[in-house]
């Protein structure tokens, strides 16, 4: 890691510029650039790191292509406030294609990508939207005269890292449902290579611009799980940290919608609820910066599991999420519970010895008792004796 | 002359005589009772158990129990067995790494243990004072602590340790399961199978529940099927029949069915339990005795009612005693001569 502290960052005129370059105070700059850092999970130091990368370091080209969607990714990726996107996407990265949001058309734009291949070779992040149809050769979605397959293939080829965004790139997502008439696929069983996905839908634009700024700090992408997630966004169910967990625990489940329950923000599982099989941090970093209650949990819709192949678009809303997150818990207690504790040494000395004591002066009590009863009579019969001896006498 | 001996010897061999009479008469055996045609109770099925303890919270809030703690922090309420102020308790099996949840090696699993009204309930038996009871009708065991004396014979005679005395009370009581009696006549149900999220507990008539973990059982591991949660409707059940009681009354979803040990515990335990469990892991294991279909309660019951029926036990033990005392005593003309001295 390079720079670990803020204090070096003092007086530095990079972080001024970038600042001043973002709109934004140098105070904001670093609050973004630490919420960046802390989003990842990285360790105290680590936002200085991110500061300096996004300040000095040469914005990286990124390509985007789009395939079978809704641009609903996009969308959300426009709606990140902080810093508003137009300025993360012409300053901190540079968005060198991307055909929603490009002003020129035709061969003009088509142009802009050939160049930025060029110029960025080995150097440029492909980020793929929507999934890609495989059936007939791909014929069911064309841009600039080339199949899905052909531009996908093309872009990845030279590129440094590609990051499928969205549920449609990652597996399918729901053009793949089926019949699936396009043979809709997703971007690494297309490239025959594992990539990152991000999926969701729309997947949080947090998750995939912390993926991008740790590409561009450390040079490498985030640790993924078995499904090319980032860990630090999808390795936490989102019933772990659910803010109706705690009626989850108690029982309290909304019934139907509208009813009292649901009224009342009860847990939504028995309407349906994926939380409990889905992994992503939505629960934790909500959605659209709107703050508190502004994912679709908290709005009292159940989650329909759209970052989680099998679940989303798959499993029909209402039907009930298997719980993935049944784990022995410390809390339950055993079948028999050992209750108490045995003898220790020293109480079994004591007990040991009160009782030889006992069996001691019981043995001699008995002894006794038939002695002085003996020298009772012999005493009786001495002074019958004696009183005899006397009347005789 | 009739002395004072010989009429007291008289009454003695009268009464053994009468005895031996009336002895065949009152040893009739008493046999194992049957579950009342409309029992209600539970199924409780471990494998859709997910431990989440909504049913130990619901329980504890219905029954206005305080929660125990048994951890230092005394944050959450950690009872470590069912007691005087915890009728019904999650528990857990473990085995090895735990690694696989109703896995009898390296693997854990869930069981509940509250009361399992026994259809021949040794509790109610053993009360001298008739303040276990149960119910002809629901056949609920319930629980009178107006008429209880304290002396803790169903917490003995229980063959689940189930029923609990309070003995951090001066004026304790006895702690139980009673299947939420006391809600049901505003239309609540035992609160664990209303708050239960998966179904695992759930409330309905046994024999209705029997039928039901009947089917679970003969169905494939792993296959989808149907779960009811909450209330198991009886089967045809009116919709005048159903409006007894509160809450929806359709909650069914779609569950995997479990890797069962073929057996229904409570079926035939002990006569039959009202209360039956489902299990993946073996029964004795998650600490359900081995129970024979004969009550304990009717062997002891037929053997005490023989012994004391028609005073039978006492008059021979009376004429026996005095059999003894009357050969150990020394004639009064024996002594004559010694008591003249």
């Amino acid at each position: 890691m390079a720079n670990t502290s803020l204090i070096q960052l003092e007086n530095n005129p990079q972080i001024d510029a970038a600042a001043e370059r973002l709109s934004m105070s140098r105070r904001e700059f670093l609050q973004f650039c630490a919420a960046l850092a802390t989003t990842l999970g990285l360790p105290q130091g680590a936002d200085a790191a991110v500061a300096e990368a996004v300040a000095t370091k040469k914005r990286p080209s990124v390509i985007w292509l789009h395939f079978q969607e809704c641009t609903g990714c996009s969308e959300s990726i426009l709606r990140a406030e902080h810093p508003t996107l137009e300025k993360l996407i012409l300053d901190i990265i540079s968005l060198d294609y991307h055909e929603t949001l490009f002003a020129a058309a035709g061969h003009q734009v088509e142009a802009a990508r050939h160049a930025a291949m060029r110029e960025n070779k080995g150097q440029y992040i492909l980020v793929v939207e929507g999934a890609i149809p495989t059936r007939d050769n791909g014929v069911y979605c064309k841009i600039g005269g080339k199949t899905a397959l052909e531009l996908l293939k093309e872009c990845a080829a030279d590129a440094a890292a590609v990051i499928a965004i969205g549920s449609c790139a990652s597996w399918g997502g729901m053009p793949s449902t089926g019949p699936n008439p396009t043979g809709a696929s997703s971007v690494d069983k297309v490239l025959g290579k594992p990539v990152v996905t991000i999926p969701g839908c729309p997947p949080n634009p947090y998750n995939f611009l912390t993926t991008v700024v740790h590409f561009l700090t450390f040079g490498a992408l985030p640790a993924v799980d078995h499904l090319g997630r980032p860990k630090f966004a999808y390795s936490r169910l989102i019933h772990e940290n659910c803010e109706r967990r705690a009626h989850f625990d108690a029982g309290r489940f909304a019934m139907e919608f509208g009813d009292d329950g649901h009224r009342k923000g009860y847990c939504l599982y028995k309407l349906g609820c994926k939380g409990p099989e889905t992994y992503a941090n939505c629960s934790v970093i909500l959605f659209g910066d709107a703050g508190a209650g502004t994912w679709p949990v908290a709005c009292g819709h159940p989650c329909i599991g759209c970052t989680e192949q099998g679940v989303g678009f798959e499993k029909p809303i209402h039907a009930m999420a298997k719980l993935k997150n049944i784990e022995p818990s410390a809390f339950l207690p055993r079948i028999v519970e050992e209750k108490g504790m045995g003898a220790s040494l020293g109480s079994a000395a004591v007990l040991a010895a009160v009782a030889g004591a006992a069996a001691g002066a019981g043995a001699m009590v008995a002894k006794n008792l038939g002695l002085s009863h003996q020298a009772e009579e012999m005493e009786r019969a001495k002074q019958e004796a004696s009183t005899s001896a006397r009347s005789e006498g | 002359m009739t002395t004072r001996r010989d009429f007291l010897r008289g009454c003695l061999a009268g009464g053994a005589a009468a005895a031996a009479t009336v002895v065949p008469e009152v040893a009739c055996a008493r046999d194992t009772l049957q579950r009342p045609p409309e029992a209600l109770g539970l199924l409780y099925d471990a494998t859709l158990c997910v431990g989440c303890q909504a049913c130990v919270a619901a329980c504890k809030q219905v029954n206005a129990n305080p929660a125990e703690f048994t951890a230092v922090d005394k944050l959450w309420d950690t009872p470590l067995d069912t007691s005087g102020h915890t009728f019904n308790l999650i528990k857990m099996y473990r085995n090895g790494t735990m690694e696989t949840k109703d896995a009898e090696t390296n693997g854990f699993a869930f069981m509940k243990t509250s009361c399992m009204h026994c259809a021949d309930p040794s509790c109610v038996s053993a009360c001298p004072v008739s303040a276990m009871t149960k119910d002809p009708l629901t056949g609920v065991v319930g629980y009178d602590a107006d008429a209880c004396i304290g002396c803790r014979y169903c917490v003995a005679a229980c063959p689940f340790g189930i029923p609990k005395y309070q003995y951090d009370s001066p004026t304790g009581k006895i702690g139980k399961c009673e299947l939420c009696r006391h809600r049901h006549k505003d239309g609540h149900y035992s609160a664990c199978a209303e708050v239960c999220p998966t179904g695992a507990t759930l409330f309905g008539r046994t024999e209705d529940l029997l039928a039901e973990a009947k089917r679970r059982l003969a169905l494939k591991p792993g296959e989808w099927t149907t779960m009811p949660r909450g209330r198991l409707a009886k089967p045809g059940e009116t919709a005048e029949e159903a409006a007894r009681w509160k809450g929806l009354r359709n909650q069914d979803y779609a569950a995997q069915v479990g890797a069962y040990k073929q057996h229904v515990y409570g079926e035939t335990e002990y006569g039959g339990t009202q209360v039956l469990k489902l299990s993946a892991v073996e029964f004795e294991k998650v600490g359900m005795p081995n129970l024979p279909p004969k009550a304990a309660a009717a062997t002891s019951e037929t053997i005490q009612h023989s012994l004391y029926g028609g005073l039978v036990m006492p008059l021979a033990v009376l004429a026996g005693l005095t059999w003894v005392a009357k050969r150990n005593v020394v004639h009064d003309e024996d002594d004559k001569q010694g008591g003249q001295s």
